[in-house]
């Protein structure tokens, strides 16, 4: 074997990894460079190109004091506001939909009693509840939370009911044979059984969650990234309004890679497994 | 330690599994269960542990009839990659039925470091089951009844899907294991051999609906030798004995056809 083979290994394996990030990252950057040249060209006030969009974010966001890590005061009064909510509402739906999961999921006569009445609920459309909860639960933060939580319980709650009624016979014999107390069998075999299709449940939630998180904020509100978009569309201020549309999608991005970092780590076991029987 | 007497059960109420099981076991035994497939032995083995209820008839484990399983009973199923928890590790495997017993933490680590030790997987601790083959992986669940310190060890075909040479290795395993910590061993298998060559009586099922054909005493040496034992005129001519039942009793049923499991 000549010396230079592991380097041309090693290069070709470079090479190889610069060919998929071209083609994952390719055509996200060609699009937002063929946004750029048209909107320059047509030089309309409703589609300002992306670096007039980036350079007023900065201003919006990024221009406070060293002290704040340069955040401006727009992201203490909205988008903070914002992100607060939205997990405040999620982390509630992601509480209630595997509680109410678990107990659905296990229980025949629980299932038999909520199954109806859950089925029913799930057919209403979140924003149309919007009227609804401002006349119980005010305009604050609180009837926004509970918007959000309502709206994306969903995905969970319909997963862990999946997961913790379809857990393997075996599993549940062995637990059985070692006479393993109930809070046992709930914690150390039906919950972590579940955890695959709970995951998959909460992180369509997520999605929902920013979804509502917005819906939330068009009505009757005074911050918050929605109200900012609204309110900069009525003020004519375009290019903020395009700020706050890119912002969410950062946003969004963000949130599920983060919880797909998370999700990698917990059912690491998962993966493992499965690719072992696949084999 | 475990008497048998009269059981019947059935899934659906035109077919019935079991139809009078009749048994008893002594302690310090090993005593196999075999009979043809679908005749019920895996349901059998469950209401032995308490899983199931019979419809007819009782299980007494030292002298009290079962309802749910008895303490002092473990139990290794035949599946063991789903029996075997895939989000823990080999240690937290055979803990964890030990987590609800009343041991303190230094005596619940030793009994899982000296079953993980008897069953030859020291070292493998920190292991997924999913990382081991599939001997081993059974011989985790084994270690995990073990650790559990049972009076009565119950195994439902444990080694129906492992390699001959594995499986050789672990019947031994299975002699030297009740040798040095006096289990009584219930076995059930389908495999005439294994069963003559691991236990001390071979009770014999017929087909469903399922009755005991014959208790055969094996009358073979300990310690016994995967190439010596084999080879003994006793051995042969229990095994035959046992596998003219078998097909005596089969080619009966198939001139009277019995509905199956």
């Amino acid at each position: 074997m000549s010396p230079t083979e592991p380097s041309k290994a090693a290069t070709s394996a470079l090479l190889g990894a610069l060919r998929s990030m071209a083609v994952r990252w390719g055509l996200g950057v060609g699009l937002v460079a063929l946004w750029q040249v048209l909107a320059m060209r047509a030089g309309s006030i409703f589609f300002p190109p992306p670096t007039e969009i980036a350079k007023r974010a900065v201003e919006l966001w990024l221009s406070g004091p060293p002290s704040r890590l340069f955040l401006s005061d727009g992201v203490f009064q909205d988008i903070l506001p914002s992100l607060l909510r939205l997990l405040a509402g999620w982390s509630l739906a992601v509480a209630c939909g595997i509680a109410l999961g678990t107990a659905i999921g296990r229980s025949r006569r629980i299932s038999e009693l909520l199954d109806p009445s859950l089925q029913f609920l799930r057919a209403i459309p979140g924003p149309a509840l919007v009227p609804v909860f401002i006349l119980l639960l005010g305009t604050e933060s609180t009837m926004r939370i509970a918007l959000i939580a309502f709206g994306s319980i969903w995905p969970v709650l319909l997963n862990t009911i999946e997961g913790t009624r379809t857990v393997d016979p075996v599993q549940l014999d062995t637990a059985a044979s070692f006479r393993l107390p109930r809070g046992a069998l709930l914690w150390r075999i039906v919950l972590p059984a579940a955890m695959p299709k709970i995951f998959a449940g909460m992180r369509i939630s997520l999605a929902l969650a920013v979804i509502l998180m917005v819906v939330s904020e068009l009505v009757a509100s005074t911050n918050g990234i929605g109200y900012r978009i609204q309110n900069a569309q009525i003020m004519f201020l375009l290019t903020d309004m395009w700020c706050g549309i890119v912002l969410l999608a950062v946003i969004g991005y963000t949130l599920n890679r983060l919880f797909l970092t998370i999700e990698d780590r917990a059912l690491n076991w998962h993966r493992g497994a499965r690719g072992r029987s696949a084999a | 330690m475990l008497s048998v007497a009269e059981l019947a059960y059935s899934y659906s109420s035109e077919k019935p599994v079991l139809a009078n099981v009749t048994f008893a076991v002594v302690a310090g035994e090993i005593v196999s269960i075999v009979g043809p497939s679908g005749c019920g032995k895996t349901t059998l083995l469950k209401i032995l542990a308490g899983l199931l209820r019979p419809i007819k008839g009782d299980v007494r484990f030292q002298g009290e009839i079962v309802r749910g399983v008895p303490a002092g009973l473990a139990m290794v199923f035949q599946e063991y990659s789903r029996s075997l928890l895939p989000w823990t590790t080999v240690t937290g495997n055979v803990e964890l039925p030990l987590r609800y017993k009343k041991l303190d933490r230094p005596a619940r680590a030793r009994l899982v470091s000296d079953s993980l030790e008897a069953v030859g997987l020291s070292g493998f601790g920190q292991y997924y089951p999913w990382q081991l083959s599939g001997g081993m992986q059974q011989r985790v669940a084994i270690a995990r009844a073990l650790a559990y310190q049972p009076k009565l060890l119950l195994m439902d075909e444990p080694f129906a899907s492992v390699d001959a040479q594995t499986r050789a290795d672990l019947e031994d395993l299975v002699a030297a294991v009740r040798d040095r910590f006096g289990i009584t061993i219930v076995f059930i298998t389908h495999d005439i051999d294994e069963a003559v060559y691991l236990s001390d009586r071979v009770v014999v099922l017929s087909t469903s609906p399922t009755t005991v054909i014959d208790v055969i005493t094996t009358e073979l040496p300990r310690p016994r030798d995967q190439i010596a034992t084999k080879a003994l005129p006793t051995f042969v001519e229990k095994r035959s004995a046992i596998a003219r039942l078998i097909r005596r009793r089969n080619a009966d049923s198939l001139q009277h056809p019995a509905p199956r499991e």
